[in-house]
Formats: structure tokens, sequence, C-alpha cells
């Protein structure tokens, strides 16, 4: 009769907890009792346990099993706790070494014949094992690969119950079952999106260039055909690949969302391209339960394109403010508050009009005034003034057609590189400071002593700032904006030339 | 009489004998009343104690223990209740156990004993 213990991972949004199992056996009559807060799926591995450990040739002792779950104060969800459960009540029954399962921390489900199911959200959890200071995770064989990715700790990949116990020193036969694997859903193929694809729009080209280069918001304004469907999907290509710590970050969150991760980690942005039906909770995550990460979570380190803008639910477009603002979600619940990485690069892309047709050389726009006006109202001042590129494109003619064959175009890989250099300079330039893309430098630094533009090169956004054209914020974002043209071109400082493309791009939806 | 109340029979005496050699003395066995039954009533030290008894010829259909429900639990409780109302002796404490026998063909029988089951 005796009490054992071990580990296993609680997770709220990205960040993990320790949870500590303790299992007790009482002279009680036979029963199984989970406390400390488990939901609905985790209050039913009392039944899994019993009929897994029955069909793993040692049955559950036939007393009262109490297994706590501490902190007990903390919900806990999933079914992720059943090999802890198992393993803690089967070392209370002294069938495995009590030491050798404290020191462990052990997530999985288990399936009634015994064998181990691979659990979602495991990267997040491993890691935070890992932080945590344990040397040692065992995790269900078809999610070894991923826990693996997490550096400095040992992952111990079992197939069943019959295995994990002999590991920790039970005398029982080994016996080979089938690996329970994830169902693996085919990755979209975005590599075979490249810049050469897109025929004319030199401007928007170069404007995605710009973006990559300095990490800066675009909205596309333009007539239905006009390609910026097809310019925001070949962003994500410009982007360099992902730092270790960013690609950690958005393989947890794939991990969390329940989409396998694979043998490596991440590596490119990821696009997150949401239908405008989206709801406000599925926008930034939500769940009364477990906190689940949403859309702009996903495109964490990439981007999040809203194709259609306008027809976006008002409150969806604005909770998208705090994480433009802070890069950071944080979804409040009554008994926890979830935080998730959200610092994505948003490309929007809107029709001038309903139909679509206004400004379109040859073609009518049948829309009355009003509903032309109130149709990109729908974008609130206070996203757009986010926002650094505002660009119309336009339809390709058939000149740039024909120009398209003739002349040599721009293939992603080059502008990858392009990119990579200019992300290099302004790196090097802002070494030093906080930040590492022209897009997060604040206003009062570009106006500051050492870093100040010469009178006569900022002297055209002098003149649109006196005449109210633009206010000061929209002023500090050209700024930003022609440092990043000038990180691209590969000058040292941007001339009135950049600051002339970058007051272009900001403004060349009024003309 | 059926062979399973036979098996239950010999269970009971198996019980009562252990319950006896563990220095309790037999109150009654089998007391009934419009409620139900008590199997066993046993006493030791101003304590009164009410056993219920399961036995199996094996654990095929689960251990004995299993078999005891909580609407079962609260049966008991109710004629504990019963049998001190219309009982002279008084109890310092009383107690509600359980014994399971497992009593395999062949074998010499099994008695397992759990104190305050509540």
């Amino acid at each position: 009769m005796g009490l054992a213990r071990t580990h296993s991972v609680a997770l709220i949004g990205l960040a993990g907890s320790i949870v500590e199992v303790e299992a007790d056996i009482s002279n009680q009559l036979p029963g199984m009792r989970v406390i400390g807060l488990p939901d609905a799926a985790l209050a039913e591995a009392a039944e899994r346990v019993r009929a897994a450990a029955k069909n793993s040739g040692t049955a559950l002792n036939s007393h009262k099993l109490t297994v706590n779950l501490s902190p007990a104060a903390l919900r806990k969800h999933g079914s992720g706790f059943d090999l802890a459960i198992a393993l803690a009540c089967l070392a209370a029954d002294n069938i495995v070494k009590a030491g050798s399962v404290a020191a462990v921390v052990h997530i999985g489900e288990l399936a009634l014949d015994g064998r181990l199911r691979p659990t979602p959200g495991m990267l997040p959890a491993v890691i935070a094992a890992a932080r945590f200071g344990f040397e040692t995770v065992m995790v269900p064989a078809g999610n070894a690969e991923e826990a693996a990715l997490v550096p400095g700790i040992r992952v111990v990949g079992v197939a069943s119950l019959r295995d994990a116990l002999i590991w920790h020193g039970a005398v029982l036969q080994p016996v080979d079952v089938d690996v329970l694997h994830a169902t693996v859903e085919e990755d979209r193929a975005d590599e075979s999106l490249d810049l050469l694809d897109v025929v004319g729009n030199d401007e928007a080209i170069l404007a995605l260039q710009v973006a990559a280069a300095g990490g800066h918001h675009v909205f596309m304004l333009g007539p239905p055909g006009a390609g910026k469907t097809m310019l925001a999907a070949r962003l994500p290509g410009l982007l360099p690949d992902l730092g270790t710590a960013a690609s950690l970050e958005v393989s947890s969150i794939r991990s969390l969302s329940g989409r396998p991760v694979g043998r490596s980690l991440v590596s490119r942005p990821p696009l997150e391209a949401p239908h405008h039906t989206i709801t406000a909770a599925a926008m930034v995550g939500g769940g009364s339960g477990q906190i689940r990460p949403g859309a702009a979570v996903r495109a964490s380190h990439g981007v999040l394109f809203l194709d259609e803008a306008p027809e976006f639910g008002a409150a969806v477009l604005d909770v998208l403010r705090q994480p433009l603002e802070s890069g950071q979600i944080s979804i409040h619940r009554a008994n926890a508050v979830a935080h998730f990485p959200a610092r994505f690069q948003l490309v929007l892309a809107a029709n001038p009009c309903p139909c679509g047709q206004y400004g379109v050389g040859d073609q009518e726009c049948t829309c009355p005034p009003n509903a032309r006006r109130r149709y990109l109202a729908r974008l609130s001042g206070p996203l757009l003034d986010r926002i650094d590129i505002q660009l119309g494109v336009t339809r390709v003619t058939a000149a740039e057609v024909r120009l398209a064959a003739a002349e040599g175009r721009l293939s992603t890989a080059v502008a990858r590189d392009r990119v990579l250099a200019a992300r290099a300079a302004a790196a090097e330039r802002l070494a030093g400071t906080p930040w590492t893309l022209n897009s997060e430098v604040q206003g009062s630094w570009l106006r500051g002593r050492t870093t100040r533009l010469a009178a006569p090169v900022t002297a055209m956004l002098d003149r649109a700032l006196e005449r109210g054209g633009i206010t000061m914020r929209g002023y500090d974002r050209i700024l930003r904006v022609a440092w990043s043209i000038a990180d691209l071109t590969g000058v040292a400082q941007p001339g009135p030339d950049e600051v002339g493309q970058a007051l272009y791009l900001r403004k060349g939806l009024a003309s | 009489m059926a062979r399973k109340d036979e098996v239950g029979r010999r269970g009971e005496d198996c019980a009562a004998e252990y319950l006896v050699r563990c220095g309790y003395t037999l109150i009654e066995r089998n007391w009934r009343c419009s409620q139900g039954e008590i199997d066993l009533i046993v006493a030791r030290g101003g304590d009164v104690v009410f056993v219920e008894v399961k036995t199996r010829s094996g654990t095929g259909y689960g251990h004995p223990f299993e078999a005891i429900t909580v609407a079962k639990l609260a049966r008991l409780r109710r004629l504990a209740g019963a049998w001190c109302e219309q009982s002279v002796l008084s109890a310092r404490h009383i107690r509600i156990d359980a014994i399971a026998v497992i009593a395999r063909p062949g074998q010499e029988p099994l008695v397992e004993h759990l104190e305050g089951i509540f």
C-alpha cells in the first residue's frame, strides 16, 4: 500500500507548467478518483488507465486509487496525463520503481490496448519540461521525433505502457506492437510560388520587397484580377528563414493546433489566409476550456493575409490592433490568461468598391457613391494608420504582357537575397538598439540627432506635413519605409529619391 | 438452495470464522428488517461493526469488492441505523466493513477485510 508521484505538463496557451501527479492506494472499496480540476477528457482517464494497465499484463490494484494533479487549483485539460497517471498508480503498487518514475516527465494518451497515442502540443510541453530542469521526458513513440527537436533534454519514445513499465524496471515480457502515428496532413507547397509568375506591377513587386526587408505591413487596393492575391501569396517566399527561437515558436504553435510537426522544425515563415467569414475568436484564438491559438497567432513570424479586407467583420479587424501594437495576444478567460506570440506581417487586399470596377479605365463602376465610400470606410482609421505601405494595384495591360516576355524578370530567389542583404544592413545600423527591423524603430530615433536626414532630403515630406497631407505619425512611417528602400538599394542613407518613393508607397492610394 | 446462495453461505461462514479469530464477538447473522439484510454484525471493545460479505468463486467477473456499489453502501448505512434503533445494545462507535471471500474450488478460501469503507 503506498504512495508514488511523477510529473507531467499542463499547457495554458504556449506556456507549460509542470504538474505533479500523485497516486495513493488506500484501504477502501475499489475505485479510482482523479482530483485536481480535471476536464471531462481527463476525468475519463481513470477508465483508460484501468483498461490499458489490465491489457499490459499488470492490472491496477483492487483498492481505492486516489490520483491528485497538483497544483490542484490549475485547470487541466486533455488526455496527455494518462501515461503519468498509469505510472504513478503502478509505482504506488510497487510494480515499477517509484524513484525512476518520479524523476521523469510523462506525456501521452493511452489506448485501451495499452498503446500510446500521439498527443497534440507535444513540442511546447517538452520545452516546458526542459525549462523546469527535467533531464528525461517519456513520450509516445509517434511523437518522439517532434519531442527530440527540443535541445537539452533526453527523450524516451515508448510504443506502449508495457514498454514504459519495462523501462522503469518492471518485470514483464516485451511485446512488439504497431506504433500509433498521428494522421499526417499534406503540407501546402508554397515554395512553388515564384515572383517570376507575376507579370507587370513593378511597383507592387518593389513594395513587396520593401515590406519583406523592413517588416512593414501592406495594404493593396485594386480591381478584381489585378493580381493582389497572387502578390500577397509570394510575400512569405521573400522572407528569410526563421531563426532558432522563431522556428521553435512557430513549430510549437503548429503542434498546439494539432498539426503534425515532423522530424525537423518549421524553418519557413507561415502564411495564414483566413476566409472573410472568420470570427474574432477564430482570429485571435479562444475556447472556454482549452485555449487554442487563432489565425493571427498561427501567422506569427510569417504573413497574415486578409483578402477582401472590407468584407471582414469590423470587430474582427479591430482585434488585430492589439497584436499589431504589442506583437502578442492575451486571451482572458475566467480561470486563466493565455499569452500567444503574434508578431506577424499583415497584408490586406481590397477592391476599391463593391462592384470592383471603380477607377478601372474602360469599365463603368455601378456602385452609388455612398456605397463606395462606406465600403472602404469599413477598414477603421486606427487600423490603416498602422500600415506603412498602402498601394494601388492596377490590371496588367497587353503591352506589359509583351514586355514581360521580352525582358528578364525578378525571381523569388534573387529578391530574397536582396531582402537578406537589406535586413543585414538594417541590423548592422540598428546594432545597440532594441530593434532589428526598420518597421520597429521609433520615430524619435529616426528624427534623432545622429540619424536625422538632411533638410533637402526631407523637403518633400516637410511640405506634405505643412499642408496637412500627412500626420506626424505618417511622417515617421514614411521615414521608416524610406530607410527600408535605402537598405534594399544598397545606399547608406535615404536620399530625396528614396523619400519620394516612400511617400508614393504610403500615399499611392490617394492619387 | 441455488448454487450461488450456497457459495454466499459458505463465504459468510468463512468471514464469521475469520472475524471470531480476530477477536470479534458475533452478534447477529443475516439480520433482516423490512429494508433488507445485514450479513454479519459483530462487536469488539464497544465497537459495533456491520459487515457486508461478498463471495466469488473466482475473479473472472471482477474482484468481489467491485460488486459493492454506492447504492449498496447507502442501503447498508440505512440498515445500520435501523438496527441501532431496535437494539438494546448501546454502541460506542459503529463501523461498516466489507469482507471479500474468494473461494476457488478445491482451494483454501482467501479472505480480505476492509475496515471502515466510508
